[in-house]
């Protein structure tokens, strides 16, 4: 178990290493001089040059990347070149947005796609599966922005029960910020839970196949006690799997919801640093990312070694 | 009274007809044994009792069980029989636990849902049982999972699932048939004993009539879903009134008809293996610690000549298996050297391999397994003609499968069909044809016949023995069936531990076995003619 837990823990450092070098090396590359962006297109060569050399533009490669990954180490980002304030405090508070919502969202289509998948695998072929593996197959079809204004139609225009977009922020109280994160989590959820449906009840059908079924049901347990008890747990690695990758695509790729509900969140902040040649911001933005995806899967790692047994002794 | 009681038991699953008026009864301390060969519906009939069949099954007749009418008692119902009165263990032990369960746990879940003991009174019941079925708490802990445990040791658990809370009726499916001959005879003792202790009825399946006649009172014969035969087990198998029942007993003691294979020949022989070892990195206790190393094999040699057939039996683990993917030159040894006639072959490269491996072909055990299912038995015969010095044409190719296919009885139409049209036993020719398609002179055989029926069996060890005698070519037998050894292979190797503790002519080394392994596993094999004498004797 140690020997399992230190070598992916080895494995992620490594990754994430070369994950900066990846994005330090693309963003230097690509057109563009930020000196020149700030300094609008009427300065002067010595004007850009002089601020180059503020913003140390000028150094070695190697050492502007020891010198930025090093600030990464102590949450030092660096400044935003369009907005002159720490990048750590913009990350801050877009991230007070959508780590919420992502964890909201993946809490959602959890809930949702389990059951579905676990009533589906147990009625395969039958009324019941054909019809929620039809609705999950059009959740995976339907566009999520058109899904979000049905939404904001119906919950917000129509019933008036949720506000149609925007966020007040958390100082607000926490149930309006809430409701105002409910519609695009929903929003965001349900393509997922389609997708994840799917995954739990592919990997349910073929547990259920398997010969330790049998003994359960040889033992005198219902057949809805074996389907909790002894196959669930037994398809959890795929579902886990696909749980990792979803949240990494709900913490970043949110871009198009965000803009449908005007959520001042990390979707967002990344695109139009992306128009302003913000790089500083979209370095630290997609490090970040880089980060928490190669944390969830991590995580996703070591909760197989909690779910298998088997392994938790290889080496 | 009966305490199992199955009349006129019709079964179809969708249109197709499984089971026509099967009669059965099972009475309390009774060995029922439940022969046939595959497809026959001898798991089926298990399954109908404890109502687990496939949901297109529809099944028409009466069973009873303990004055319940099983076949319209309701689902509520049947949960309390199973597991609590009706136990049932499985033939496969590698996948019949649930992995990420610990065994504890896995014999615990039955006492505890039928008794609705506390989880301590539970742990404590399902402790006992481990125990009882040979699995003591200093070895082997509750907290032990699966996957730490062999195939036999597997078995017990299941054992101890099955039989935790006394059933008076327990159905064995073929327990036995994954596991070599020593853990066989173990876990029938075993079997026996709990028969005994509890008056508790068995209905023990299997398609092995040599174990049967050991275990069983009663026998009953099934072929197509019908019974051919039933009744006392020593009458029915001494006087075998039924064709059907001789045809089985027949085929299960086949002996190939062997003329004496060109002599020993002279000069130089065949395969040498020299002082053969292969170590393995065992698990590491922690991962500052070295890997221990496991021996697989241990210091092997031996000669095969020209048109000679070995057999190399033992326990499973005892080393067999990685001898001959060395030998194959598909695994390295660790040290020693194998040489095919005359060259080494240990430390060459693939390319260097080729003539070698044109002369070497192997055959699996499962015919199921070993053909890519979307491919045309043409190519899958072919596969091996690669490692041919001058690529064949096309029209080369098709003669040369067609050959092949003939040589072991199949039509030149069969080319062209695909994996899945074919039976078990005719799979089994297919693996035979593609391995002597390249006129190899060895064929490593890696229990080519235990996973077939009887009949088949027989025909396959026909087959083997006319194409020893008809092209020259030597066997490499690996096998725990000492059947097989004694019916087609004239010296035998008994691999212990790594080593092989003993070796001489067939004959010899199975009627007098000198080491503690080769009497081990003669003691524990089945023998249909031994089995029969004994129940005559007990039954008078």
């Amino acid at each position: 178990m140690t020997a399992y837990l230190l070598k992916r823990l080895a494995i992620a450092i490594a990754t994430l290493v070369l994950a900066s070098m990846v994005v330090f090396a693309v963003l230097e590359i690509l057109p563009g001089d930020p000196a020149r962006l700030m300094l609008g297109m009427n300065a002067s060569a010595d004007q850009v040059e002089l601020l180059r050399n503020q913003m140390g533009l000028n150094a070695p490669l190697a050492l502007r990347y020891l010198h930025w990954a090093g600030g990464l180490l102590s949450l030092d980002f660096g400044r935003s070149y369009t907005y002159s304030v720490p990048v750590i405090d913009l990350v801050r508070e877009r991230l007070a947005v959508s780590l919420p919502l992502a964890l909201i969202a993946l809490a959602l289509s959890t809930i949702i796609a389990i059951p579905v998948g676990l009533f589906s695998a147990s009625r395969r072929g039958r009324a019941g599966d054909t019809i929620s593996m039809g609705a999950a197959q059009l959740g995976v079809a339907v566009p999520n922005f058109w899904f979000a204004l049905m939404l904001i139609y119906v919950f917000a225009v129509w019933l008036r029960l949720v506000p149609a977009g925007g966020f007040p922020g958390w100082s607000a109280g926490v149930w309006p910020a809430l409701k105002s994160l409910l519609l695009p989590a929903v929003a965001l959820a349900l393509p997922q839970a389609a997708i994840l449906a799917r995954v739990t009840r592919s990997a349910l059908i073929e547990v259920l196949n398997e010969d330790y079924i049998r003994t359960a049901r040889a033992k005198g347990l219902p057949y809805r006690a074996v389907l909790w008890r002894h196959a669930l747990r037994n398809a959890m690695i795929p579902v886990l799997t696909i749980l990792g990758l979803q949240f990494a695509f709900l913490l970043a790729g949110t871009i198009i919801i965000e803009n449908v509900f005007y959520l001042p969140g990390l979707g967002r902040l990344v695109f139009q640093a992306i128009t302003q040649r913000d790089l500083i911001v979209v370095e630290s933005v997609v490090m970040l990312l880089v980060a928490a995806v190669i944390a969830v899967n991590l995580l996703v790692d070591l909760s197989y070694a909690v779910v298998d047994p088997r392994l938790r002794s290889r080496q | 009274m009966s305490l199992l009681d199955i009349e006129n038991l019709s079964l179809t699953i969708g249109d197709t007809p499984i089971l026509r008026g099967v009669e059965l009864s099972v009475a309390p301390g009774e060995v029922m044994g439940l022969v046939g060969e595959s497809g026959s519906g001898k798991s089926m009939t298990a399954l109908t009792v404890m109502q687990l069949l496939p949901h297109a099954a529809r099944a028409t007749g009466r069973v009873t069980f303990d004055g319940i009418d099983i076949l319209t008692a309701s689902e509520d119902q049947m949960c309390a029989l199973r597991g609590d009165d009706i136990g049932m263990v499985f033939q496969e032990p590698m996948t019949a636990l649930n992995p990420v369960k610990t065994i504890g746990e896995q014999v615990a879940e039955g006492i505890r849902w039928h008794t609705k003991a506390s989880r301590a009174e539970a742990e404590d019941r399902a402790r006992k049982m481990l125990d009882r079925v040979g699995l003591p708490s200093a070895k082997f802990p509750m907290s032990r999972y699966p996957h730490e445990l062999s195939g036999g040791q597997r078995q017990r658990v299941v054992i101890a699932i099955a039989c935790a809370l006394k059933p008076k009726l327990l159905i064995a499916d073929e327990p036995t048939t994954a596991l070599d001959v020593v853990l066989q005879a173990q876990i029938l003792d075993l079997l026996r004993d709990l028969v005994a202790e509890s008056r508790m009825g068995l209905l023990l399946i299997s398609h092995d009539l040599a174990v049967v006649t050991e275990m069983a009172d009663r026998i009953t014969i099934l072929r197509h879903g019908e019974v051919m035969e039933a009744g006392d087990t020593a009458r029915t198998l001494s006087e075998q009134l039924h064709p059907y029942t001789r045809q089985l007993a027949q085929a299960s003691m086949h002996v190939p008809a062997r003329a004496r294979p060109h002599g020993i020949e002279t000069g130089r022989p065949l395969l040498q293996v020299e002082g053969v070892t292969r170590d393995y990195p065992g698990r590491r206790a922690s991962p500052f610690k070295r890997a221990p190393t496991i021996r697989a094999v241990d210091d092997v040699s031996l000669s095969m000549a020209p048109g000679q057939s070995v057999a190399l039996v033992g326990r499973s683990g005892c080393g067999k298996s990685t001898l001959a993917r060395m030998i194959l030159a598909l695994d390295r040894p660790s040290s020693g050297t194998i040489r095919f006639r005359g060259e080494a072959i240990t430390g060459k490269s693939q390319a260097e391999l080729k003539p070698a491996r044109r002369d070497m072909q192997v055959v699996f055990q499962d015919p199921y397994g070993s053909f890519d299912p979307r491919q045309k038995v043409e190519k899958l015969v072919a596969e091996p003609l690669h490692v041919l010095e001058k690529k064949p044409t096309r029209t080369e190719r098709r003669e040369m499968v067609a050959h092949a296919l003939h040589e072991v009885g199949l039509g030149i139409s069969d080319m062209d069909k695909y994996p899945h049209e074919f039976s078990g036993g005719q799979r089994q020719r297919l693996s035979i044809a593609r391995a002597i398609i390249t006129r190899p002179k060895l064929v490593v055989a890696d229990e080519p016949v235990s996973a077939l029926d009887v009949s088949i069996r027989a025909q396959i060890l026909d087959l083997f023995a006319e194409l020893n005698q008809k092209l020259g070519i030597a066997y490499l037998f690996i096998t725990h069936d000492l059947t097989v050894a004694r019916a087609i292979t004239d010296e035998v190797l008994v691999m212990h531990d790594g080593k092989v503790v003993e070796r001489g002519k067939t004959s010899e080394v199975l009627d007098h076995p000198q080491s503690e392994a080769a009497k081990a596993l003669v003691t524990a094999a089945p023998d249909l003619h031994r089995a029969i004498a004994k129940r005559l004797r007990e039954q008078g």
